[in-house]
């Protein structure tokens, strides 16, 4: 019988550390840099760097490396498999061969920088993700997109759903674990069986918990218009994002630096 | 067309449709009603007697098919006004769960007002405030699925007084409570009532919460059918039992006692004045 009373939201471990206080929009610009940025790195030395700078934004986030390397783990088989592929598949100057298996230079250097690529892109993403509330997460995208919204980019409504998902996820979990006691109790099983069977059984769990959201939804979008909500026009903000100094050296000498790696490296 | 009474209810009937478009049976029928400002109003019934209609009613949530709703000299049937009236009338609903919007306590209270648009500081000073009125202070960061029924009905409370309204309708809002939280929620409410000088019309099927207030309207089918001061309402005891309503403990206990030929006067109310009358007719006697 699984329990959801211990479940925690997204991965974000609160703290008081210099990448905690920084301001979401920061965290969310700088990460949209290097993500991009990685990708024209195409030296090792390049990558050195932009190594170096996230061991750093790690340090400095005083997140302890486990939580770090259990982002990585679900991916070591990708990584693994893009670096085989790419070190076996690339043409170029023989330094081993075995039957049908070429080792080539070329290829050693490519599989070896994408796999690079591809633990930095995740450690990179998961710091934003392991310094920033969900909530902090939703405030700033709201911002960041706030001027798309001349091009339809629908920033406030986004920002209200997730807000509103991210409210009513223990809502809803605490009632699937009532609903599954319910049904165990009448003699219903979700453990034994094979795939099919046990998605079968899952059926009695879905329908009322469905049956349910909705009615949820009604009575909070009554609720929410008898608080006076008429969507994102006219609406202020208790906690009003505000950048720091801190902020502006971050955000440009990280942006600086970042340009520089993936024009010149 | 200003009107005397801060809520003025004039002669309204509505009905809900069903999809097909057919007419289901009038859930409110000619219903006049007058709230003045200050008063502490409970509207008992059974389900389907039309009692949580009439609420939705008060703020403009619905709008009467027939007759007319004034909120402070405002039609709720105007739509410039739809906003204004829906500050003046706050309302808190059955379910805390599915009022609560936000993912901490302090922003689910600034919710409200965010929607008026006030500046920040505002807003900051009315959730401190609303926080405090309900004795949830220090939960202001807290995640709302942490709290207790109690606790999560007395922020939904928060967040509707943070508008500033001068008036609360709660639909049943002790319906989904244990007995600690509906004693946190009630004692909150009549603070309102006695210290904030709020309106407020309370939406109950328990008699005993009724008694709290200064006038009790009964419904059934749609319609008032006794208006008055707790006290004379509950004497009423076949009228009670007729609409399959509880007739609180005390109140029966007098009436069969009567039955009885024990001579007790009208009007009981509590345990107290039971007891004080009770001992009054035996040092008499």
């Amino acid at each position: 019988m699984p329990t959801f009373k211990s479940i925690t939201i997204g991965q974000y471990i609160p703290g008081e550390s210099l990448l905690h206080r920084l301001d979401p929009r920061t965290k969310i610009l700088i990460t949209g840099f290097l993500v991009v940025g990685l990708f024209f790195i195409d030296t090792f030395w390049g990558y050195g760097l932009a190594a170096l700078y996230i061991g750093i934004a790690v340090l400095r986030s005083e997140i302890p490396a486990h939580y770090l390397l259990r982002g990585l783990r679900p991916v070591i088989a990708i990584i693994l498999l893009t670096f085989v592929l790419n070190t076996f598949m690339t043409e170029g100057e023989v330094l081993w061969q075995w039957r049908f298996l070429t080792l080539t230079r070329e290829g050693l250097s490519r599989g070896g920088m994408l796999a690079i690529r591809l633990i930095l892109l995740i450690v990179g993403t998961s710091i934003l993700t392991l310094t920033t509330s969900p909530i902090a997460l939703t405030d700033g995208l709201e911002n960041l997109l706030r001027p798309g919204k001349r091009v339809g980019i629908p920033a406030h409504e986004l920002a209200m759903m997730m807000t509103i998902a991210l409210r009513f996820i223990p809502t809803l979990l605490e009632e699937t674990e009532k609903i599954m006691k319910a049904q165990m109790a009448r003699g219903a099983d979700f453990e034994s069986g094979n795939l099919l069977q046990r998605a079968k059984s899952l059926l009695p769990l879905l329908v009322p918990l469905f049956v349910s959201a909705f009615r949820r939804a009604d009575e909070l979008a009554v609720a929410m218009e008898a608080r006076c909500y008429r969507g994102g026009e006219g609406r202020t903000k208790l906690n009003e994002l505000a950048f720091q100094l801190a902020d502006y050296v971050v955000l440009v000498s990280s942006g600086v630096f970042i340009l520089w790696l993936a024009w010149a490296l | 067309m200003g009107r005397e009474n801060f809520i003025e209810v004039d002669r309204i009937s509505f009905s809900y449709t069903r999809e097909q478009g057919e007419i289901e049976e009038a859930a409110l029928d000619e219903v006049s009603l007058s709230i003045s400002s200050g008063e502490f109003i409970a509207v008992v019934g059974h389900n389907g007697s039309g009692k949580s209609t009439l609420a939705k009613h008060l703020n403009g949530l619905l709008v009467p098919a027939g007759g007319d709703v004034w909120v402070a000299g405002m039609n709720t049937k105007d739509e410039a006004h739809l906003w204004d009236i829906r500050q003046t009338v706050g309302m808190v609903f059955q379910n805390p769960d599915n009022q609560i919007v936000a993912a901490t306590v302090e922003e689910d209270v600034a919710f409200g007002p965010e929607n008026l648009g006030l500046e920040q500081e505002l807003i900051r000073a009315r959730v401190d405030e609303a926080l405090a009125i309900v004795g949830m202070s220090e939960y202001a960061k807290a995640a709302p699925h942490s709290l207790s029924g109690g606790q999560k009905q007395r922020v939904a409370i928060a967040g509707v007084i943070a508008m500033r309204p001068q008036c609360l309708v709660l639909d049943e809002p002790t319906a989904m409570l244990d007995p600690v939280g509906r004693r946190e929620v009630l004692d909150t409410i009549k603070e309102l009532n006695e210290k904030e000088g709020i309106t407020v019309v309370l939406i109950t099927h328990f008699m005993d919460e009724a008694a709290l207030a200064s006038r009790v309207m009964v419904m059934d089918d749609g319609r008032i059918v006794k208006e008055g001061p707790p006290r004379t309402v509950f004497q009423e005891v076949a009228l009670l039992r007729e609409l399959r309503l509880d007739v609180p403990p005390i109140i029966e206990l007098a009436s069969r006692l009567r039955a009885r030929s024990v001579r007790l006067p009208e009007g009981i109310l509590t345990v107290d004045e039971m007891v004080t009358t009770l001992c009054q007719l035996r040092s008499g006697a």
